[in-house]
């Protein structure tokens, strides 16, 4: 194992020795740093040409340069980071690089794991239909969404969600035409992912029709998308759906002792919502973060409480609803602050932004800058998502239909354990373990890939500062971005084996 | 056929197996191929719809040698606007009912054609889709086989070069390379992109070799005398000609979007040559006031990349050994009611046979 472990570290230094190098000689001959003063017109043109040779090295021959700026970066080893200038505007590389890297990861790490939850859901639900309406919509629309250009998805995202939700929101009520449309298809959506007898999907299309035309009513006729909120009484009632959702897929809705500990911790929570008002008034990152935890914490406490010989099984249902209901109390609060938010003098009625990452000159309390961020957030990671859903959707399709098919399913089924168990314990379960692999891989490609997205949505992350100096024949802050898409590529696909051979026993890394 | 069918016992199994046998009843594994991937509708209307582009996008303004029927301008040059605006003629319910007029889909301000423009675009993307296809092909099989076949030095020596390629990120090879060679023009630009695709159809090889190289008829081929070459390309490549066949689809889908990406991004083709990308980057902006500049293009690039994931799929579906299509209901009671009047006659012949003796 130490062996595998060494010999693959040392592969990968020199795969990444070798990258760079041919990089760094590529971009090279590609970037030209006098071009702006060749064809200028200054008297002392000959002079700046010979302080910027003088200044970037341009005599020695690019080999050389290679290893000088490798000598730098290999200081890091030894505390001594010299990542070079970008010189053009006198940055030190190292700056860029960490407001680039934040930028990026904030882009890309909530529609990561939206995309991969979204789309493992939507693949299991697939294939356990495989071959009805549902499964060959899903088909259609993930190879759709897989053909899509990102920057083609960007601009009409721009155009009809954004500028579209902002000219509706001054009206921000919907005709009953519209009403009935959205909630028929919603309806048509439900039926055919829930299946069965033609009995079962009439009964769900009305209904979810009925609840969904319902709701759009409310908020038409409310205005409620103008100030919207939630308040105890919604929480109370989502709360209970979530609880016998989250019980009836985590431990089934025969298992009372968790179903009481999930209804527990739905009430309970709804009932923190009052003092909860209080606490909110000096929000703050951390406290959020705090909350957050002592919420699966207080899940845990109360399923354990409820005892029983699976208390375990209880703990995890309550930590999920709890987690859940915490959710829905932070969007009320933020949801609080929309008013405040949108009516604004620098937002102006129009929250939905299209570009940047921050509304620039805004101020106010935890909640609206938070609120700031997630509409600057919305577009950007929707885009990413429609198109990274649609691989995930696939995968997981594949890998849980391989699964459903082999023979210890069918033992379990024979065996007579309930459907739920079947698929859940035994199916799901195995059939994420190639997603595992491929997760981390994909985080790495985001990392460096999001170049599209964010230079259509403003943003400047990594693929900026890459385009960026490219643009600006400034070599050091391009190698580094090389460096860091190459190195995070290779530490990738490494965890991948790891994480492969640690889930799947007939594995072995000793190869 | 009959006597495998009376040695299976259930009744649900039989007539499956009756659907599958006669799937592959005295076929040749190509044909076997063939008519699943015939049998695929949305991997047939894949074809018909490219074909359809490809026909379209050739004939119309003319490719080469192939002269074109498109009279409407010549995409580099501009004429009058005719509709106001450069509105597209193209009507399908307009009052004179269904006609297409002299621009289809829209002039932009200047009045260019948008229809030879986005002819043009589609026939520069389908030349380097079909480009990069051939050399990522031709280049991720050879590497691939070596290193499968000989493995030992040479496979850690090319799956390391692989890596190299698997590090750096497509885009920046190809927004440096395009750099260099992009103000030349679009085929060179296909052919860098083709070096650096190469690598996801290379590593699947190599997997595919390592399997082949331990199997019987490998051997069998050494002893009867047959030498490296020919064991890997007359009888191990044919053996993997599915894998090869379905990525190369993949490959030439993904293709497509990372030359329209490049292109959108400045370092691909450049004006005044178009390409589908580059006309959507030119005419982003004009997406509120001429949003027909913004569509076409757009929509020929999904079309295109549409069609071709769909024939991907179909080929998996189709080469893949252990693909057993779960009938239909309807195909099930169809195989029934032939066996049952099978067996009927089967019936009668039997009464008239034990007559008869």
């Amino acid at each position: 194992m130490l062996n595998f472990v060494l010999r693959r570290l040392l592969s990968s230094v020199a795969v990444l020795l070798v990258a760079t190098f041919l990089v760094f000689v590529l971009a090279d001959i590609a970037v030209d740093p006098l071009e702006d003063l060749r064809t200028s017109t200054a008297p002392n043109k000959e002079a700046l040409i010979a302080e910027r040779i003088a200044l970037l090295d341009l005599d020695t021959p690019s080999p050389v340069r290679y290893l000088s700026w490798l000598g730098g970066v290999a200081g890091c080893a030894v505390g001594k980071c010299d990542l070079g200038l970008a010189w053009s505007t006198n940055q030190p590389v190292s700056e860029l690089l960490a407001s680039a890297l934040i930028v990026t990861l904030k882009l890309v790490a909530a529609a990561t794991v939206l995309a991969i939850v979204v789309g493992v859901l939507v693949g299991v639900v697939s294939a356990l239909r495989q071959y009805e309406g549902f499964d060959y919509g899903i088909i259609f629309l993930s190879f759709l969404l897989y053909s899509l250009p990102t920057f083609w998805v960007a601009v009409l995202l721009k155009q009809w969600v954004a500028i579209g939700f902002n000219d509706f929101l001054r009206a921000a009520t919907i005709s009953p035409l519209a009403i009935a449309a959205i909630s028929l298809v919603v309806g048509i959506v439900f039926s055919s992912a829930a299946g069965g007898h033609w009995r079962r999907r009439l009964v769900v299309l009305g209904s979810s029709t009925v609840v969904v035309a319902a709701v759009l009513a409310y908020i038409s006729a409310t205005k409620w998308l103008l100030d919207p909120s939630l308040g105890p009484v919604v929480i109370l009632v989502s709360g209970l759906g979530l609880a016998y959702v989250v019980t009836s897929i985590s431990a089934g809705l025969r298992n009372r002792r968790a179903l009481f500990s999930a209804l527990t911790t739905a009430v309970l929570g709804a009932a923190l919502w009052f003092p909860m008002q209080i606490v909110f008034r000096a929000a703050n990152g951390g406290l959020i973060a705090g909350l957050a935890v002592s919420a699966v914490v207080a899940g845990i406490v109360i399923g354990l409480l409820w005892g029983g010989p699976d208390k375990w099984v209880s703990a995890r249902t309550a930590a999920f609803v709890a987690v859940g209901v915490g959710f829905l109390i932070f969007t009320d609060r933020l949801m609080q602050a929309w008013r405040p938010y949108s009516e604004s003098s620098v937002i102006n009625g129009r929250p939905i932004p299209t570009i940047g990452s921050q509304t620039p000159g805004l101020t106010g309390s935890y909640w609206v800058v938070t609120l700031d961020q997630l509409t600057h957030l919305l577009l950007p990671t929707l885009a990413l998502i429609l198109i990274s859903f649609a691989g995930y959707t696939r995968y997981q399709r594949a890998s849980m239909l391989e699964v459903m098919n082999q023979d210890y399913v069918r033992t379990a089924r024979a065996k007579g354990l309930t459907e739920r168990v079947v698929i859940m314990r035994h199916a799901f379960r195995n059939s994420l373990i190639p997603l595992a692999t491929i997760v981390p891989i994909d985080i790495a490609a985001l990392l460096g890939g999001a170049i599209i997205t964010e230079r259509i949505f403003g943003w400047t992350g990594m693929g900026t500062m890459f385009l960026r100096s490219l643009d600006r024949a400034e070599l050091d802050p391009l190698m580094i971005y090389v460096l860091i898409v190459g190195g995070v590529a290779v530490l990738a696909n490494f965890v991948a084996d790891l994480v492969y051979a640690a889930l799947d026993p007939r594995i072995r890394v000793n190869a | 056929m009959t006597n495998i069918e009376q040695t299976l016992p259930e009744e649900g199994d039989r007539l499956e197996n009756a659907i599958e046998l006669k799937e592959v009843e005295g076929l040749s594994q190509g044909q076997i191929v063939f008519r699943r991937f015939v049998r695929h509708k949305g991997a047939m209307i894949a074809v018909v719809v490219l074909l359809g582009i490809v026909a379209l996008a050739t004939t119309s303004i003319g490719w080469g040698p192939i002269p074109g029927w498109w009279k409407g301008g010549g995409f580099g040059g501009s004429n009058p606007v005719e509709i106001p605006g450069g509105r597209p003629t193209l009507q399908v319910f307009g009052e004179n009912g269904f006609q297409i007029g002299n621009y289809p889909f829209g002039q932009d301000a200047i009045g260019k054609d948008m229809f030879a423009l986005t002819m043009r675009g589609t026939q520069q993307s389908l030349m380097m889709m079909v480009i990069i296809g051939l050399i990522a092909t031709v280049i991720g099989v050879l590497v691939g086989a070596f290193s499968g076949f000989f493995r030992g030095w040479l496979d850690n020596l090319l799956m390391r070069l692989t890596d190299v390629f698997i590090v750096l990120p497509t885009i920046v090879i190809g927004a440096v390379l395009g750099k260099i060679f992009g103000s030349v023009n679009a085929f060179i630009l296909a052919v860098t992109l083709g070096f650096i695709s190469w690598t996801g159809l290379a590593r699947l090889v190599r997997g595919d070799f390592l399997s082949l190289r331990e199997r019987e008829f490998v051997d069998a081929a050494r002893v009867a005398g047959a030498s490296n070459a020919r064991i890997m390309f007359k009888h191990m490549l044919p053996n993997a000609m599915g894998v090869i066949i379905v990525n190369t689809t993949l490959l030439m889908s993904a293709a497509i979007l990372l030359e329209t990406a490049l292109s959108y991004l400045g370092f691909g083709v450049r004006s005044p040559d178009v390409s589908l990308g580059l006309l959507i980057n030119e005419y982003q902006t004009a997406f509120a006031t001429r949003p027909w500049l913004f569509w076409w293009p757009g929509l020929f690039i999904v079309a295109i990349a549409l069609c071709i994931n769909f024939i991907g799929d179909g080929l998996r579906d189709a080469f893949d050994p252990r693909q057993r299509r779960i009938p239909t209901a309807r195909a099930l009671r169809r195989t029934e009611k032939a066996a049952a009047k099978r067996a009927a006659r089967a019936a009668s012949v039997g009464t008239v046979d034990g007559a008869g003796g």
